[in-house]
């Protein structure tokens, strides 16, 4: 271009260009590694100005007199370099302000991705943390009653105290082992269910009988591990507690479209219970734990007919 | 002769507690009750002088089956977790087991028992610790009543309003009134103060209940409840009143 428009030589040409954009593009270079260090904060982006006209003044300075000292022989190449420092500044300004625009943009948005990925890994981490929490809440009560009970079959049934203690040693297993997001099928979890029944129908002798209706069919569908007990420890809990009669603790489970369903039934008085503010923590937490895993909050709900109160869980399928 | 009974709603754990006793002859086993009914029931026919009492039964637990009992015996109370109710034993000197004890620490129970036999009756000394124990869940969800030879649980909300008679507190509720032999100053610290308010030394109000405050006399107010009962208010009652509803 300068060969042809301004009938350069080609020295003066080359050397002019290569020079200029070479200068040109280091001084591009260094703006943008600046500002990957430092970020203007909003609304000084005057800063920003000041700096690229700066540069470019600096950049200009160079070339005025780096190409002048070259080529100071040459009158009308001097001229020519004297009458085009305004453009020359002008396009370097506008190049250097375009670079630092851009880059300040870029980083502004890595820096901001990178908020975001650390927000959403506090996140997770607060999230797995309830989970684990949520999971652990094993009611003392249980434990302690259990290991009293054993204490007293030791004296005179040491055969059923041992088998008490393995029950309750695997029931405790598998509240240890159970990762959160780990699905498990529902023949396991009925499994595990059945320790912990058979636990609760030692201490409770014939006052407490359960029912089981489950089909082949559910048997290899998934849930969250361990999310059934609480359901059925709030079930014998309020239906033993609030008489004095045998219970039976009825458990269903089927499928619905693409859901598992289980349904945990126990009985209560109408007369002294308010079945509405009977969701105690064992719902509660079933319900949060539903929530952080499906975002979802409808997949718990509860009804009370009569006298007997129903829980159901509704698990989607993958 | 000491006389005992065992109320327990779990068959293991009266068992054991049957199995320790065998070691003290001094101590006469009455009867195993399932239940607080069937431990009133005990209660009332024997009259012992000791039983074993678990907190977490059917229906009504310990604490609140004691409280039906005009002169209760010694309890060595045998439970396996309860936050509230290890407070309020550790807060007074009456003995209590944790769930799993052994026949050494059962020993030591009775031991101290049979100590302060000899020292007080015990209903004296079971009373601070009753109370304690009745600014604790569940006690200040319901109220559980004798009317007459019958066991009455009243959910607070039933409850109308409270109105002091004599040594006892009369409880208006739909179904008529009951008696119970407590305090106003019990029931205004056991019950929910969102709900329940003082409106007068002798009255204690359900908020829910009310349809309207009208003025009455010179510095008083009178509420009217849904049931068409009338509730004296004090000049402070009605502050009180004012600032639970909002008003």
């Amino acid at each position: 271009m300068l060969h042809v428009d301004w009938q350069l030589d080609w020295v003066y040409a080359l050397t002019d260009t290569v020079l200029t954009n070479g200068l040109l593009l280091t001084t591009c270079l260094l703006v943008m590694t600046n500002l990957r260090f430092y970020n203007p904060k909003k609304g000084k982006f005057i800063h920003l100005l000041v700096m690229c006209v700066a540069v470019s003044g600096l950049w200009s300075a160079v070339i005025r007199f780096g190409l002048g000292a070259i080529f100071h022989e040459n009158e009308s190449y001097s001229t020519f370099l004297e009458r085009s420092m305004p453009v020359r500044f002008d396009i370097a300004l506008l190049i250097t302000s375009c670079a630092a625009l851009i880059s300040t943009l870029w980083y502004n948005q890595e820096e901001q991705k990178e908020n975001e990925q650390r927000k959403l890994d506090a996140e997770k981490l607060a999230k797995e943390a309830e989970l684990f929490k949520l999971r652990q809440q094993l009611q003392p009560h249980f434990l302690f009653n259990s290991l009293n009970s054993i204490s007293a079959l030791a004296g005179s049934q040491p055969q059923e105290a041992r088998k008490m203690i393995q029950q309750l040693s695997d029931f405790l297993r598998g509240t240890l082992k159970k990762e959160d997001h780990q699905q498990i099928s529902w023949k396991e979890e009925l499994q595990y269910l059945n320790l912990y029944l058979e636990i609760e129908k030692v201490r409770f002798g014939h006052r407490l009988t359960t029912e089981i209706n489950t089909s082949p069919e559910t048997d290899t569908m998934q849930l969250p591990a361990m999310l059934l007990q609480p359901l059925v420890e709030n079930a014998i809990k309020f239906g033993l507690y609030d008489t004095t009669e045998a219970i039976t603790i009825s458990i269903d489970a089927k499928r619905e479209h693409n859901y598992l369903l289980v349904a945990v039934q126990n009985p209560f008085d109408e007369e002294t219970s308010r079945p509405s503010q009977g969701t105690g923590f064992g719902l509660s937490s079933v319900q949060r734990r539903l929530y952080l895993l499906y975002g979802r909050n409808d997949l718990l709900t509860t009804s009370a007919v009569k006298n007997i109160f129903t829980t159901t869980i509704k698990i989607p399928q993958q | 002769m000491i006389k005992a009974l065992i109320i327990d709603d779990e068959p293991l754990a009266r068992m054991i507690v049957k199995e320790y006793l065998q070691k003290h002859k001094e101590i006469e086993l009455l009867q195993e009750c399932n239940d607080g009914f069937e431990g009133l029931k005990a209660i009332q026919q024997y009259q012992p002088d000791l039983i074993f009492l678990d907190i977490q039964m059917p229906k009504i637990n310990g604490f609140e089956m004691l409280e039906l009992i005009d002169q209760p015996p010694a309890v060595i109370f045998t439970t396996a977790f309860d936050e509230y109710a290890i407070k309020a034993f550790e807060s007074h000197a009456v003995d209590y087991l944790l769930k799993p004890f052994s026949q050494e620490r059962f020993d030591k129970a009775v031991q101290k028992m049979l100590e302060q036999r000899n020292i007080s009756p015990v209903s004296k000394i079971s009373e601070p610790l009753l109370e304690a124990a009745s600014q604790t869940a569940p006690q200040n969800q319901r109220i559980v009543v004798k009317n007459g030879s019958k066991i009455k649980i009243i959910p607070v909300e039933d409850v109308y309003y409270l109105e002091a008679a004599d040594d006892y507190v009369k409880i208006f509720t739909k179904e008529g009134s009951f008696l119970k032999n407590k305090t106003m100053s019990h029931f205004e610290q056991s019950l929910d103060k969102n709900l329940f308010v003082r409106t007068h030394r002798s009255c204690i109000v359900n908020i829910q209940q009310i349809t309207r405050i009208d003025p009455y006399e010179k510095d008083g107010h009178i509420a009217i409840l849904k049931s068409g009962g009338r509730v004296s208010v004090s000049k402070t009652g009605y502050v009180k009143l004012k600032e639970v509803l909002g008003i």
